[in-house]
């Protein structure tokens, strides 16, 4: 990992950073509380932990920018700017959810922000990355793909093919797409070393010509360096780019994970220190850009909104009969 | 009407949409440099350039994978598999997420893209290319199924295909290829659920698709050097199926054969006699009957090769028998 520079960042927008990581991690905690509650149905993955690796792509990126990413997925378009109520619907099954209801917690799409899903089989989603920056860069634009997968999906089949393709396409500058590894060391309870021959997950693209770099996934000065280095190299070049962010999952892998026999509890709270909130919290601190009272208000004013979202939800009708038949073809 | 192959239908269909709409694009392997393993894409290298005619790498998954993002991002991706053999390995991509990515998003985005290549058997290939996935295809909501036995069906229904909004798995069939008839000029366009009575008579109806269409065809002419009319309906497409075609006609007859190459349990052909018997209890003076491929892999030898797949003969006797 290279020792990243610590620039000097507007505290504004440090700020507004702190201020979206708070959020998505008050969205996922209520989420979490209102599955043990029988609200959300079927698998639910949090982001918790791992804050600030959407968010530092997320600003990095332009608004037409696209996204494709896994079942771990609220955080991407909530940071988009979709509606919280809307998605908590969606996890709620409500017909006023951003698919009706229709996805769930692992496919979120939200098309009109950019935000292209949510899908549910490892890696599987990886190839349409490719096939989407292809269709930017067709289509005469210097929009770039953001795709985001996690470390278990290196080891898919999925992978390998799209991958190749997305170096090879590269070679004509056809391909601007940015693949961002969520390496928080585990694929469920395996482990990276139990699952690849070669650990350093960033190193794999080497073999498919594309560059790549780990960076430090709990520091979002970090994240934002090399996320900013790869969205506009992607973008000027039309060549893909590969980010390896080295960060951790605090919740289970998802609601059910309850035990985690695979990680010792001191292993978890040794992240827990590194917390990516707290640490950026620490550092505007100090630079005197946050006060008790400033933190207090951000939470409260997250307090709000996900509170907010959770009443829309809950006061949401459920998906009618019709919905069942809707949706499967255009004109059906 | 002039008069086309079947493979000529393909790629002029192919050369009209891409001049109509230049977000049609090809992609498959050695389509591109090497012609095409059927020659369907002969020439379009030179006539559209690499941008728009993609020869990839072996890369199934991969390629009909980017295909799908590619029609999300409004692109029109024709994806060429040198035959359905090999679509096994993106099959995840086609069912998991082509088919279902419309339902999912609660209907933010499509999928307008059409996979096309040869399905069935061809001549002496054995057991991992001989095979006709339509009813492994067919089964899944969100895909479209198209296996025209014609040259004006496959203009009119790539054309469908090609110009609509839903992912579809165009079955061609090797064995046709080089089959000639008169193909409409023109716009011509044939929607999908739509079944054809390829030939009119009253006393059985036999129901038919693809190459076994032809068969069909040929079984209904030596029985009506006996006297006996056949009715014969080619479905055309398999999802959507037109049962009204096919039901109107066996209230007529009476009778019924469906005929498929592939595999008999779980087929095309069970599923076509289930519907007939649900709705036409009463108007069978005889039961449906399947006349299908032998329950085996594909094998070489062409003394049992031919045995495996249905020939003119089995359906003509599995009419007499339902006549007798
Ligand atoms: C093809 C496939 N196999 C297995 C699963 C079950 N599964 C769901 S999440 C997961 C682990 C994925 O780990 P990783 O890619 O590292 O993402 P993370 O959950 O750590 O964010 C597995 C095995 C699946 N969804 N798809
Ligand atoms: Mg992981």
């Amino acid at each position: 990992m290279k020792q990243v520079e610590k620039p000097q960042i507007d505290p504004q927008v440090a700020l507004r950073w702190y201020k979206d990581m708070i959020y998505i991690r008050t969205f996922e905690e209520q989420t979490e509380r209102s599955f043990r509650r029988g609200k959300i149905g079927g698998y639910l993955h949090v982001y918790t932990g791992q804050e600030a690796v959407v968010t530092a792509f997320l600003e990095a990126s332009r608004p037409d920018d696209i996204m494709f990413t896994g079942y771990r997925d609220h955080p991407h378009p909530l940071l988009r700017g979709s509606d919280p109520g809307a998605i908590m619907a969606e996890l709620y099954g409500k017909v006023t959810g951003v698919c009706k209801g229709k996805g769930g917690s692992m496919h979120i799409f939200d098309v009109s922000r950019g935000f292209y899903g949510g899908y549910g089989v490892i890696g599987g989603h990886i190839p349409l990355a490719v096939g989407a920056a292809y269709a930017l860069r067709y289509q005469n634009t210097d929009r770039v793909c953001l795709c985001f997968f996690g470390d278990g999906a290196m080891n898919s089949g999925a992978f390998h093919e799209p991958i190749n393709m997305a170096g090879l396409w590269g070679h004509d500058g056809t391909c601007p797409v940015v693949f961002i590894i969520e390496n928080n060391l585990y694929a469920m309870g395996t482990s990276v070393k139990r699952s690849s021959a070669v650990t350093n997950l960033a190193s794999r693209f080497d073999q498919y010509a594309i560059p790549n770099e780990q960076v430090d996934g709990m520091d979002i000065f970090a994240v934002h360096g090399v996320a900013s280095r790869a969205i506009d190299e992607a973008r000027r070049t039309g060549r893909p780019y590969a980010v390896e962010a080295l960060t951790y999952r605090f919740s289970g892998h998802g609601a059910a994970d309850l035990f985690q026999p695979y990680r010792e509890k001191t292993e978890v709270e040794s992240w827990r220190q590194r917390d990516p909130i707290r640490m950026l919290e620490g550092r505007l601190r100090a630079d005197g850009h946050l006060t008790d009272g400033a933190i207090a208000e951000i939470q409260a004013a997250a307090d709000r909104m996900v509170e907010e979202a959770v009443k829309f939800a809950e006061a949401s009708p459920e998906p009618p009969a019709e919905e069942l038949y809707t949706d499967i073809y255009a004109d059906a | 009407m002039p008069e086309m192959t079947y493979r000529d239908a393909i790629k002029t269909t192919l050369v009209e949409e891409m001049d109509r709409n230049p977000n049609v694009i090809l992609m498959g392997e050695d389509i591109g440099v090497y012609q095409g393993t059927f020659r369907i894409t002969e020439g379009l290298l030179d006539k559209y350039g690499p941008r728009r005619v993609v020869d990839t790498p072996i890369s199934e998954l991969g390629f009909i994978g980017a295909g799908i993002g590619m029609a999300m991002l409004g692109l029109r991706p024709v994806i060429e598999v040198m035959t359905w053999n090999f679509s096994l390995p993106a099959a995840d991509q086609i069912i998991q997420n082509a088919a279902k990515i419309r339902y999912f998003s609660g209907g933010q985005v499509g999928v307008p893209m059409v996979i096309r290549g040869p399905n069935g058997a061809g001549v002496q290939l054995s057991a991992q290319h001989s095979q006709s996935l339509e009813s492994f295809y067919g089964h899944f909501p969100g895909l479209k199924v198209a296996a025209p036995s014609t040259p004006a069906d496959v203009k009119g229904l790539l054309r469908a295909a090609i110009r609509g909004e839903d992912p579809v798995i165009f079955l061609e069939h090797a064995g046709l290829y080089g089959h000639k008839d008169d193909v409409p000029e023109n716009d011509y366009v044939v929607p999908f659920g739509k079944a054809r009575i390829a030939r009119a008579g009253r006393d059985a109806t036999v129901i038919a698709y693809s190459r076994m269409l032809h068969f069909a065809l040929a079984a209904a002419e030596s029985l009506a050097r006996d006297g006996i009319e056949c009715e014969v309906v080619d479905l055309r497409s398999l999802r959507p199926i037109d049962y009204e075609t096919v039901i109107a006609s066996v209230r007529r007859t009476h009778r019924a054969v469906v005929v498929q190459e592939q595999w008999r349990l779980f087929g095309a052909a069970g599923e076509v006699a289930a519907e007939i018997a649900e709705r036409c209890f009463d108007d069978l003076d005889a039961p449906v009957t399947r006349v299908t491929g032998a329950d085996v892999p594909m094998p070489y030898a062409r003394s049992i090769e031919l045995m495996a797949i249905p020939h003119e003969q089995d359906i003509a006797e599995a009419v007499r028998r339902a006549l007798s």
